[in-house]
């Protein structure tokens, strides 16, 4: 809530400097950074946690495992909850491509909605079959059930590549002819399919099998930490956190591919991530350090790290700011927010990979995980953590991009609305998204404390979750109001 | 080619007023049950047959916006542009709907569910409401070829207040056969007669208005009021006598007739405001195959809804089928 006030304190600052300006960049920009900023926190949860939840419903039905059948039905209420917010959410962006990047959506919409008609069809079928997931757990027999789930992750992961198409497109136009500023032809596959789309689709669905692991593996090391460590604790870390464990050396490899195929094809973004102010062979990788004055300060160097992570060889060059033209340069500002949220990024997945060797290597000597404190809190933080470079990352791509929308062809400025006064609408989504953030939270403690107090009675369970996963459950009649 | 991919675009919105229609005037019930003593059973009606559907009938929107926005890109951004204000309210108001109604299942406090349920239920009076104003100002003309039109005026006029007021009837008059239906599917006779009381009281309400906007349009809008008289005619009779046919015949027919008279009444009056204003996307400036993009463009969206076709029809039956057998319980 204090963010939120200092937010609000910010905005009531700028909005009578900013009122009277005609261009409406600044304020396009944070509303679509804080809202994209808070769809992306969800997507992993529509996107990988229903992988997880059919992994523990699979285990359910296939070795009689009532408390991984328990753990499924009540990760589905979970994923209930954060798909419908999501779902929301991720509409408004839709809106809002309109309502705050007209320049984009009018000139470039021919191509650029290609992609985004694809992921509605995807959209369509995760929303039909995740509401007969969810409900279907009392009239539905177990396998039919568990099928109508598979759906739901195969749309998860046609809808991700999807809407990373469209970006990957902006970061790399093509398949497009433009005649007097107007698409007069497409070709869709060349659309959807550019060099950029590969790495950054399945770096990004990496990234959701991760964060969505770590926050749910997390949220049981936390309950372990307090003294709840019976087998439904044990499990509900185990089943995520295998997920994620598995996700992140992969995710590692791609990241260290995605990185090097910047440097070939977006040499002015990884201009920014080094922070690079002159282009150069054999140069050091700089870890922090802000640029100040066209010198990066502050920082640690590593001598020739730069050009050989880019190229396996000291010799590679790197492209510096320099040689981006003077009015396409992004501001150092811009620059020190790509190259620090790249840092921070890289340093969390680094640390993340540790924790998901020390459990693996655990799992491999002794067919479980640790159980010390140690691992408990670093799996507890591993989920904020997952989360962070998730937002990281997303900075790195979306900052280090500017100043064009479209690369080479259409600049932020030309994108955004030239009239009419966006604060007040930033300002009102802001508070309406609190109050959704606060909700969430609110209710997903709801139904833990719903949960507990079902255990603690033992048999009954007013929620009607946990006694009988399959078949119509006993309590649930008179419960609800 | 672009009149085809403007009638893929027009079979979404269709779909989504009849659809996502009956989810918002469904939130329209929720708001006017009375108290929490009182509106406690219709509430738990319609959250109980909303809960699987809803997202699924949302999805329409977003099928909408894409097709718009990648088929006819320079006219969505005219209309976002001038329509900018009641767009915005719309999208916080489906944001404010969809996170208040997922809310008000998990909470069991009377108070907490007073405050989710109203934000739910509040929205889904707003969010139509503004895009029945975006309506109206597309087909009084009020949407430059350029965009930047008034970004008051172009949705505070007598055509869309029309509009918005039409939207947020036909959509609880949709919403009150569905769940009258529904009620008796259930076998609750008192409940059954509660919905269907109010069906009725709102499909007179919405015949009174729809008259009274034969005024309207006359004064503010000639053209579109020409146009529906002329070849809009038989589709604005044939939602005129489907919905007298259904307020009438609402207590002698099978529930189920009376929920295709309802949705017969809405979708003509929907698919007479597309005739009226063809061969326009924005009346009177600009025309569908002005504003369509490249022929490559189109050939992809015909696909996509081609798919659609094949593969979200039948998912998006089997769900209403499961629903309506009651397969489908919420926790």
């Amino acid at each position: 809530m204090r963010g939120h006030t200092a937010a609000m304190g910010v905005l009531a600052e700028a909005v009578p400097l900013l009122a009277a300006d005609s261009s409406q960049v600044l304020p396009a920009r944070q509303m679509m950074a804080f809202t994209l900023g808070f769809h992306i926190i969800l997507v992993p949860f529509g996107v990988a946690f229903t992988a997880i939840m059919l992994i523990a419903n699979y285990r359910g039905i296939r070795h009689g495992d009532e408390t991984a059948l328990q753990l499924a039905r009540r990760w589905s209420l979970v994923a209930g909850v954060l798909f419908a917010v999501g779902a929301v959410s991720g509409t408004v962006l839709s809106f809002e491509l309109g309502l705050l990047w007209p320049g984009l959506m009018g000139r470039y919409g021919a191509a650029f909605g290609i992609p985004f008609a694809v992921e509605g069809l995807f959209f369509f079928v995760e929303a039909i079959f995740v509401a007969i997931y969810i409900y279907g757990w009392e009239r539905m027999r177990p396998w039919p059930h568990f099928w109508s789930g598979v759906p739901i992750v195969i749309s998860g992961v046609g809808g991700t590549s999807s809407v990373v198409a469209a970006n990957a497109w902006m970061n790399m136009p093509g398949g497009i002819t433009v005649e007097d500023g107007r698409v007069v032809d497409v070709r869709p596959l060349e659309i959807f399919f550019t060099d950029a789309f590969w790495y950054e689709a399945v770096h990004m669905l990496l990234a959701a099998y991760m964060v969505a692991g770590f926050v749910i593996a997390g949220v049981y090391a936390v309950g372990m930490l307090r003294g709840r460590r019976d087998r439904l604790h044990r499990l509900g870390l185990a089943i995520p956190f295998a997920v994620a464990a598995i996700a992140t050396p992969i995710q590692v490899v791609v990241g260290d591919v995605a990185a090097r195929e910047v440097h070939q094809n977006e040499p002015a973004k990884f201009a920014m991530i080094a922070a690079l102010p002159e282009t150069g062979t054999r140069v050091p990788e700089v870890l922090g350090g802000v640029l100040v004055d066209g010198e990066v300060r502050y920082g640690i160097e590593v001598p020739l790290m730069a050009s050989i992570l880019a190229g396996f060889d000291p010799d590679t060059e790197i492209q510096g700011l320099d040689a981006i033209p003077p009015d396409e340069r992004p501001a150092a500002r811009l620059v020190n927010t790509v190259h620090l949220a790249f840092q921070v990024m890289v340093a969390i997945g680094s640390a993340l990979l540790g924790l998901a060797l020390w459990g693996g290597f655990s799992w491999w000597r002794h067919r479980r995980l640790p159980e010390n404190r140690l691992f408990l809190a670093c799996t507890a933080v591993s989920g904020v953590a997952a989360v962070v470079a998730l937002e990281a990352g997303w900075v790195v791509t979306e900052v280090g991009r500017q100043p064009w929308t479209v690369v080479g062809l259409l600049r932020t400025e030309d994108a955004a609305p030239t009239t009419g006064n966006l604060w007040p609408f930033f300002g009102a989504t802001v508070v309406l998204y609190v109050a959704i953030a606060f909700g969430t939270f609110y209710v997903l403690r709801l139904l833990r404390e719903r949960w507990r107090a079902a255990e603690a009675e033992g048999e009954a369970d007013p929620g009607g979750e946990g006694d009988v996963p399959y078949g119509p459950s006993r309590a649930r009649a008179g419960d609800r109001s | 080619m672009s009149t085809f991919a403007a009638a893929v675009l027009f079979t979404g919105v269709l779909a989504y007023a009849v659809l996502g229609g009956a989810d918002f005037g469904a939130g329209f019930w929720d708001l006017t049950a009375g108290g929490a003593g009182r509106g406690r059973r219709p509430r738990h009606l319609v959250d109980e047959s909303l809960a699987p559907v809803w997202e699924a009938n949302h999805v329409w929107l977003v099928f909408c916006l894409v097709m718009l926005w990648t088929g006819f890109p320079t006219a969505f951004a005219a209309i976002t542009t001038t329509l900018y204000i009641p767009l915005g309210l719309a999208a916080l108001g489906i944001v404010a709907r969809g996170a208040g109604f997922a809310f008000r299942k998990v909470l069991v406090r009377t108070d907490q569910q007073r405050l989710a349920g109203a934000a739910f239920a509040i929205s889904s009076v707003l969010a139509p409401f503004m895009l029945g104003t975006v309506v109206g100002g597309i087909a009084s003309g009020r949407v430059p070829a350029d965009g930047h039109g008034d970004p008051i005026t172009s949705w505070v006029n007598p055509t869309s207040l029309l509009g918005g007021t039409l939207a947020v009837l036909t959509c609880a008059f949709v919403a009150a056969v569905f769940l009258t239906a529904e009620a008796r599917r259930r076998d609750d006779v008192e409940l059954e007669a509660w919905f269907q009381r109010r069906s009725q009281v709102v499909a007179g309400v919405t015949g009174a208005v729809a008259l009274a906007g034969i005024a309207v349009l006359r004064a503010d809008s000639p053209r579109l009021f020409d146009a529906l008289l002329t070849r809009g005619l038989p589709l604005v009779l044939l939602s005129a006598a489907s919905g007298l046919a259904a307020l009438l015949l609402v207590r002698r027919l099978a529930p189920r007739l009376v929920q295709g008279l309802a949705v017969l009444a809405v979708a003509a009056i929907i698919a007479g405001w597309g005739t009226a204003q063809y061969p326009y996307l924005l009346v009177p400036h600009t025309t569908i195959s002005e504003a369509a993009a490249p022929a490559a463009t189109l050939w992809s969206l015909t696909i996509v809804a081609a798919l659609a076709l094949v593969i979200v029809v039948p998912s998006m039956v089997l769900l209403f089928v499961l629903a309506q057998r009651g397969s489908l319980e919420s926790h």
